[in-house]
């Protein structure tokens, strides 16, 4: 505990959360491993976590029929995996493939979920803080989706 | 013979507009639809020099011309290497010489990347697609010259891992301590267990000091802004980044108006540009 209580403090994405929201979150929080090959999350399963990437990286896919799986992001050391556990349906929108040995920490959203709703203070500084990644990964999608190495442009 | 090269020397220099025929001694497929041509350099001249970011203009006979920027190494001056991406008539019709064939040669024009003014700080060079040719001379330069710079980073996307450019130079590259290479693909199947995410998605997982760097990007407009956003984001003050524009273009050597963006050619005061000169040009649409 104490462990993750200091990897969790140390971690960017908290930086600047008091003490007491730092141990709120430890108590929904475990250490995971995930071998090569093996899908934390799958598209459909209720998302009920999400994951700090300690070591590794994580594919994030969709099947697209005839085509197979397409891979559309990748995650890796140091970053957040997932933010469906904070939005009803509460659902998986993609797979997430370990493709190296991986650890991480995970955070269980339906405790966190709660302390969040008994603390609004801590409910306030997560939202901020998953409103941000939201936002960058909204725009990388954004640029994404123009295609911008294809055909039109010469670059 | 001495004699004779040297008039023909003092002619070309004195007229940037002329021609010479280079012989293609070596043709390598990069891509589905990219491909480099070594040339060799005509008898009249005993070495090609250029910095690092400049053009010449390509001359098919018969077809037209076209901007292309050295893609080789500035320290090998003997060979000239160019890398092409078939988008049209001329760019196919150069894809269409062969081994021995001669292809038409003027140059090297252009202000070039400012890897004199990064000495003494870390480089960042971000780079999308093709973007990359124009740029691996300043990684061939650094890395002869490595000492004289901090940490150096080479970001780069790529479409799909099929559109990856210079791959065995980029393994080779990720292989050294004194290069940070990331790569990434906008997205990918198969077997691909590298990035995949937008090239910009590589500014936050690299470890150049925003404070004490120079930034270089190359790459279609909209990903150059974006990169930009990011850049700023982490305090990259806009002096110190540097960015390549691209204009139709005609004669190469600032007579013809055809590159012209308000008050500057394209061909000859870029296509590099410091950010902080251009900002105000930097979205304006073709004229
Ligand atoms: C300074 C400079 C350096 C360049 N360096 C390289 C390089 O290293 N490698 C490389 O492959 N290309 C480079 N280019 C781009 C290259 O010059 C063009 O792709 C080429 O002129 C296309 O000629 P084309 O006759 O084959 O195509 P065209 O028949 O003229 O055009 C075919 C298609 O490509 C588009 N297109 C053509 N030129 C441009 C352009 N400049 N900008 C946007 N769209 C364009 C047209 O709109 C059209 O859709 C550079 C351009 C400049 C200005
Ligand atoms: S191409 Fe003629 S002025 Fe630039």
């Amino acid at each position: 505990m104490e462990n993750l209580e200091r990897i969790l403090t140390e971690h960017p994405f908290l930086k600047g959360l008091d003490k007491k929201h730092i141990e709120l979150i430890v108590g929904c929080a475990s250490n995971v491993i995930f071998k090569a090959g093996d899908f934390i999350f799958r598209e459909g399963e209720s998302a009920d976590s999400f994951y700090f990437i300690r070591h590794g990286r994580v594919l994030i896919e969709t099947y697209v029929p005839q085509k197979g799986p397409i891979m559309i992001r990748s995650r890796e050391e140091g970053e957040i995996l997932g933010w469906s556990w904070l939005v009803p349906p509460y659902r998986w929108h993609f797979d997430a493939r370990a493709v190296e040995l991986t650890r991480a920490i995970a955070l269980d959203g339906k405790c966190l979920r709660e302390k969040c709703r008994e603390d609004h203070d801590l409910g306030y500084e997560i939202m901020k803080r998953f409103a941000k990644i939201i936002a960058e990964r909204l725009e990388a999608t954004r640029l994404q989706l123009m295609d911008i190495y294809g055909n039109g442009t010469h670059k | 013979m001495a004699h004779t090269n040297n008039i023909a020397e003092r002619i070309i220099e004195s007229n940037p507009m002329i021609v010479q025929q280079f012989r293609i001694s070596r043709k390598i497929k990069e891509t589905h639809d990219t491909f480099s041509i070594e040339l060799e350099l005509p008898d009249s001249m005993d070495g090609f020099s250029f910095n690092p970011g400049q053009f010449n203009m390509l001359y098919v006979y018969g077809v037209g011309e076209v901007p292309i920027s050295i893609s080789g190494n500035p320290s090998k001056n003997k060979i000239l290497t160019h890398t092409i991406r078939v988008v049209g008539t001329v760019t196919k019709a150069i894809n269409n010489l062969k081994v021995g064939d001669y292809l038409g040669v003027r140059g090297p024009y252009g202000a070039g990347w400012p890897v004199k003014q990064a000495i003494g700080k870390d480089v960042v060079v971000v780079t999308g697609g093709i973007g990359l040719a124009p740029l691996r001379p300043v990684i061939s330069y650094l890395l002869t010259n490595r000492e004289k710079y901090g940490k150096v980073a080479l970001l780069y996307g790529a479409r799909t891992p099929e559109d990856i450019l210079y791959i065995k130079s980029l393994e080779k590259w990720r292989g050294r301590f004194d290069i940070e290479t990331l790569v990434t693909v906008d997205r990918a199947v198969g077997d691909w267990r590298g990035n995949v995410g937008v090239v910009t998605t590589l500014i936050g997982k690299s470890t150049f000091d925003p404070l004490h760097c120079i930034a270089m990007v190359c790459g279609p407009e909209i990903m150059m802004r974006f990169t930009i956003m990011e850049f700023i984001k982490k305090e990259i003050e806009e002096k110190n980044i540097y960015v390549s524009m691209e204009r139709n273009m005609k004669c190469g050597v600032g007579l013809c108006g055809h590159c012209q963006i308000g008050s500057t050619f394209v061909c000859k005061d870029g296509p590099v540009y410091c950010f902080e000169d251009i900002k105000d040009l930097f979205q304006r649409r073709e004229m």
